[in-house]
């Protein structure tokens, strides 16, 4: 088809990391030699921006770290490191050695993300190799976990469909390995692997034959939903899928969603979040070749200037969204379909244990956080080690930060429940609605981009949110709660019927509106408030939902139907 | 000679004791004694009897004795500086008597002049399990060897510093005094053993042995005796050993992050108005305090009054018994003088069958981790008073760490650094006195008494282009933060490279980042590390050596001077072999002359160790 919207490449110097990535030699850069540096427990900030790539941040307690400065330390740098888990699917073997690695080298928990991957926080630099090692042993990667390229992708875990999820999963899957870095560094620095020859070495071949030397200009990130539920907020996805089941109840293909993403700068309104547009329809034998060429638009249009310019939905909006389809179709040389009938009820998890029609059994346990850790009356990570050592199903990470014990015969379903009995686990139903709807990024005291406290503040302000909620007669009434330390948006915030941004510590913006099935943005109601202004803002609002709202009606239609906030119909008048 | 009231300033009576007494005195014991009078005349001039006539007709009788050789020869063994500073003093001495005085470490002194020496005076230190200084070693077993010549006609006295706390108290100086002995010389001054309170015995050796010189050689008394005091007494501060200096805490951190198993001290204190400086690998004593609490269970063991007065000091100062306890005597080390001497106050009968010569072991396991209020509790009832403590206990020692700054880079300041130590013995918590006490009850705005120990033995080379390697964990590496700082200050050239370990590298890595933007800036030329607990491997600094064994006897064949700091039973020997094995290894040295190479790179200077 003709190339209708022709467009160039934005102009501009690329900025300091494109020069690191280029000059990197396909992300080896000087890692090997930092790593082996015992003065230092952190790394040069270039080899950090690497690092990335290889699935893990540094990071530094930074609740130590004034204190350390004065003691002559160096800031206590510890890594992230994040595990690519496609679809959240983990066997029990894997559960066991993410478990023992997480006392061997971690702090002792466990990290389920918000983007279903495992993370291990707290790792020094000496032990980085032999977890990596530990992690590849039992077949899974941190490779392209993070960095400037194709993260995990994401899987609707989708217990009660059972028949649908291997399918779906398996796409994930496909998705995840087809877009995967093939760079032979990783294996170099991390496994020990022979130092292939370099690809300057070996002329006509590329190394990266789908990203090219400099990767993609930003992250990208991929998920699929499967109606009715959107538990991964396929909206907030650079590149969506939501499944589509045929007549005969199988899987019939995708409806592809582009242009989403949650990250934004506090104080430029040139950044902003965005939600994905449904541009069409393909069988799932089109997944592979629609997901490379959409990503290599990326690649050749994305911002390589400026960093915080650089996503996808930027390139999309800034070329407009029929360029963009033209673009795609040409580079596929196939037209989409028209997109096919679907219909999201919600983006949270259903708590408790469901039969699949194949007649498994699967339980959905709340995680506070996600965070898989023992505490003084909730054992956690042993009831949950426990049961990996019976279980002869999966786990299933959630988008929501939750885990699905899956296809468990009736058999074990007993062996499980005693288990969760003998160490006090409950199944989340007991906790209020919104606190099983809360979601929350790491923040302090490890995350580098924190400006205010997340996980560890939002199950306090969810204390003194209950009783009023409980008084206005809300406790069961699910209402998305969604807490992140900085704009970057990895708890996808606006998409929060009620979130908080941090700004600097005890002070967030506060946001409200957000489509319960993750269908619209929130809009900022308040700005740069603290504990006291959050009580005194929401009280009055959720008396007033409990007393005036419509049947069915969710607090995010409300606080617009009320005019609290305007409705946002697109990211770029988020800011207006 | 007799002496008669007419002939002397003697009462019959003094005169009839006093000849009674002199025949019987071997010729050391007279010098000893002449020695001891003259010292408590000079000492002591209020209590002298000023109408005394000193001087009497038969008096330069002494001037008929043929005048003997006018030189000595003084070698001092020294680890911290005080041998070496008592050696100096006798030097300035016998210096005022006219003698040609040749003061030398022993490592220094040529062995082949030792057959001409007339005069021989040892001040010698011992250490560890009665091992002698670094710098006497070579000195010691070529004493001891077959080498060694004939002294007859060689006079000699030995200096002996030590701590009654140790088995083998004093035993440098005693071998050094048993072999001269057996090589034929002469004793004129029987050898002083100090304990740590070493001052008062050590000035009465000096006076004994320039008192015995004098009546040897019958030199008159040089006139520029007086010179050469003021001389010295004008390079030294006011504020000494004997006369600390109340240095003001500026600063009191832990140098271990959160979630360590250790806790070390980073002390800065003022100097504002001592007139005190210092010299990288210089200490400095520190006068702590005892434990409060323990001191209350030492009293209250007695049932004795805090407030009641006790003399404890030498012209009969007192204090509080509380005071006396806490600021005065050493509460919490057993030694055997001091088991032998609380006998007399003990009902107990064992006390008395324990510090029996046949229970030698037995004392020294009851000894070994306890203290004195173990001693009350075991050994009950107690006859003792307050007013006796000054003759059972030992005065409170102060406590020498090694500087970790450059006074030039912080005028006015010197810094510390001080490991708190604290462990279980015997069932109970036992603290380390002056770490326990920088570490819990020293605040900022506090005053610390303090005194410069010079360590003439441990000095970073001359010329600044000279490579240096340094390896000091733990608080050894204290010294070696003084030296770069200095160098940061003077901007010397030499290539540098230091070695630490300790335990975690998280918490544990001593002045990280000062080491840091040292390497940065090129003032640390290479660093090398060991964690012993971060890995199942326990990794020490002598791995890391021996890893770079190549490099470093490289740089040793450069001119590389190498300094050793911290613990010695442990880590200085390790260090040691392995450098033993490097130079071996990549010297294509035998084991022979991997030591003689290294013993000569002691003899040198260019091996110093600051080992405790």
């Amino acid at each position: 088809m003709a190339k209708n919207h022709k467009v160039e490449p934005i102009g501009g110097p690329p900025s300091d990391v494109e020069h690191l990535k280029l000059e990197s030699n396909y992300l080896r850069g000087s890692l090997t030699e930092s790593l082996s540096n015992r003065i230092t427990g952190g790394l040069p900030e270039l080899d950090n921006r690497l690092l990335k790539f290889h699935g893990s941040y540094m990071q530094d307690d930074r609740d130590y770290r004034n204190e350390r400065e004065k003691q002559k330390l160096e800031p206590y740098f510890q890594f992230m490191l994040r595990v690519v888990t496609p679809g959240g699917v983990a066997t029990p073997e894997q559960w066991l050695v993410m478990d023992s690695l997480a006392d061997k080298y971690g702090t002792g928990s466990l990290k389920l993300t918000t983007r279903q991957a495992f993370q291990l926080h707290g790792v020094l630099k000496w032990n980085l190799k032999h977890t990596i090692q530990e992690i590849h042993q039992a077949m899974l990667t941190t490779l392209a976990a993070c960095g400037d390229v194709s993260r995990n992708v994401m899987c609707n875990p989708n217990p009660y469909q059972s028949e649908l999820h291997s399918e779906v999963f398996y796409w994930s899957q496909q998705l995840t390995s087809h877009l995967a870095p093939k760079t032979p560094a990783y294996h170099e620095i991390w496994l020990d692997g022979e130092k292939v020859v370099d690809s300057t070495e070996q002329e006509g071949v590329e190394v990266e034959p789908i990203y090219g030397p400099v990767y993609l200009p930003r992250k990208f990130k991929i998920g699929i939903a499967v109606p009715p539920s959107n538990d991964v907020d396929v909206y907030s996805q650079d590149l969506g899928f939501i499944a589509i089941v045929g007549e005969d109840g199988k899987l019939a293909g995708f409806n592809v969603s582009v242009g989403g993403g949650m990250g934004m700068t506090h104080g430029d309104t040139a950044t902003y979040p965005q939600l994905a547009k449904v541009i069409g329809f393909v069988t799932p034998d089109q997944v592979l070749d629609l997901a490379e060429k959409v990503v290599t638009i990326q690649r050749d249009y994305g911002n390589r200037s400026v960093r915080k310019y650089a996503r996808f939905k930027y390139t999309i909006d800034r070329h407009g969204m029929p360029w963009f389809i033209d673009e795609l179709q040409d580079r596929l040389g196939w037209e989409l379909a028209p997109a096919r009938e679907f219909h999201f009820e919600h983006t949270g998890d259903r708590y408790g244990w469901i039969k699949g029609k194949d007649g498994k059994w699967n339980l959905n346990l709340y995680v506070q956080a996600g965070r898989v850790v023992d505490t003084e009356d909730n054992k956690l990570r042993t009831a949950l080690r426990e049961i990996a050592k019976i279980h002869t199903g999966d786990f299933r990470l959630t988008a929501n930060q939750n885990l699905v014990i899956a296809n468990v015969t009736a058999q074990k379903k007993t062996k499980i429940v005693a288990l969760l009995k003998e160490y006090g686990i409950a199944e989340g139903t007991q906790y209020s609605a919104l606190r099983r709807s809360a979601l929350s990024c790491v923040a302090l005291p490890t995350c580098g981009l924190a400006m205010a406290e997340a996980e560890r503040y939002l199950p306090s302000l969810i204390d003194r949110l209950e009783p009023v909620l409980a008084e206005a007669g809300l406790r069961d009434k699910e209402i998305n709660i969604r807490m992140t330390g900085c704009p970057n948006g990895c708890a996808r915030p606006a998409l929060g019927e009620i979130s908080f941004i941090g700004k600097s510590p005890g002070k967030y913006n506060m946001y409200m509106g957000a489509g319960f099935s993750g269908d619209r943005l929130s809009k900022m109601y308040k700005e740069n408030i603290g504990e006291d202004e959050i009580m005194d803002t929401l009280t009055p609002i959720i008396h007033r939902y409990a007393a005036e709202r419509n049947n069915g009606e969710h607090f995010g239609d409300f606080v617009i139907r009320a005019g609290y906030v305007k409705a946002v119909t697109d990211g770029t008048n988020f800011h207006e | 000679m007799q002496l008669l009231v007419t002939n002397s300033p003697f009462t019959s009576e003094q005169a009839e004791l006093i000849n009674k007494l002199l025949p019987t005195l071997t010729e050391a014991q007279k010098n000893w004694l002449s020695g001891y009078l003259s010292f408590y005349a000079a000492g002591n001039v209020a209590a002298a009897t000023a109408e005394a006539p000193i001087v009497t007709a038969e008096a330069p009788a002494a001037a008929a004795i043929p005048e003997g050789p006018k030189e000595a020869t003084i070698l001092f063994g020294s680890q911290t500086g005080n041998s070496q500073r008592l050696a100096g003093r006798l030097a300035d001495k016998l210096k005022g008597q006219g003698f040609e005085v040749t003061l030398s470490a022993m490592n220094k002194f040529k062995t082949n002049k030792l057959k001409e020496v007339s005069y021989l005076f040892i001040v010698a230190s011992t250490h560890g399990e009665g091992d002698p200084p670094d710098n006497a070693l070579t000195f010691y077993e070529f004493l001891n060897s077959k080498r060694a010549p004939k002294l007859e006609g060689a006079k000699f006295s030995v200096l002996a510093l030590g701590d009654t706390s140790y088995e083998f108290f004093c035993k440098t100086g005693a071998d050094f005094d048993t072999r001269l002995a057996e090589l034929g010389a002469e004793r004129i001054v029987d050898r002083v053993d100090c304990d740590v309170d070493f001052e008062d015995a050590a000035a009465a050796w000096i006076a004994s042995v320039n008192g015995a010189v004098s009546t040897a050689s019958a030199a008159s008394a040089a006139p520029q005796g007086a010179a050469v005091v003021s001389q010295a007494a004008a390079v030294e501060s006011e504020y000494t050993r004997a006369n600390p200096f109340m240095a003001e805490v500026l600063e009191t951190l832990n140098l271990n992050g959160r979630g360590s198993d250790r806790e070390t001290r980073h002390l800065e204190l003022s100097l504002e108005g001592s007139g005190l400086s210092y010299e990288p690998g210089d200490a400095v004593g520190v006068y702590p305090q005892n434990d409060p609490s323990l001191v209350e269970e030492i009293i209250s063991f007695l049932g004795w009054n805090s407030d009641e007065k006790v003399v404890t000091g030498k012209a009969g100062e007192t204090s509080t018994l509380r005071e006396a306890l806490l600021h005065h005597y050493e509460i919490t080390v057993l030694t055997k003088p001091l088991l032998e001497k609380a006998v007399a106050f003990s009902g107990n009968s064992k006390l008395a069958d324990l510090v029996k010569p046949e229970n030698k072991e037995d004392l020294k396991a009851y000894t070994n981790g306890r203290d004195l209020l173990d001693l009350l509790r075991d050994y009950a009832p107690w006859t003792i008073q307050a007013g006796d403590l000054a003759n059972l206990l030992r005065k409170l020692p102060p406590r020498l760490y090694s500087i970790a700054s450059s006074v030039n880079a912080h005028p006015e300041e010197v810094h510390l650094t001080i490991r708190k130590v604290e462990y279980e013995a015997h069932g109970r918590d036992r603290k380390g006195v002056c770490s326990v006490y920088t570490s819990e009850r020293l605040q900022p705005g506090d005053k610390l008494p303090i005194f410069i120990q010079q360590n003439p033995n441990f000095k970073p080379p001359v010329n600044s282009d000279t490579p240096v390697i340094m390896v000091g964990p733990g608080t050894g590496v204290a010294p070696f933060r003084a030296f770069m700082e200095e160098r940061e200050e003077s901007g010397a050239a030499g290539q540098t490279w230091l070695f630490y370990g300790d335990r975690h590298f998280v918490t544990d890595f001593l002045y990280q980042t000062d080491w840091q933007r040292m390497l940065k800036d090129g003032v640390l030329s290479k660093l090398d590390v060991a964690f012993s607990r971060d890995s199942d491997e326990k990794v020490y600094v002598q791995h890391r050596m021996l890893q770079n064994g190549e490099e470093l006897y490289k740089w040793l064949e450069n001119g590389a001077h190498v300094y050793v700091c911290g613990d010695e039973k442990h880590m200085a020997h390790d260090v040691q072999s392995a450098l033993l094995t490097i130079i071996g290894q990549y010297g294509g040295k035998s084991p022979e002359e991997a030591a003689a190479y290294l013993s000569q790179l002691q003899e040198q200077g260019r091996y110093q160790r600051d080992v405790y």
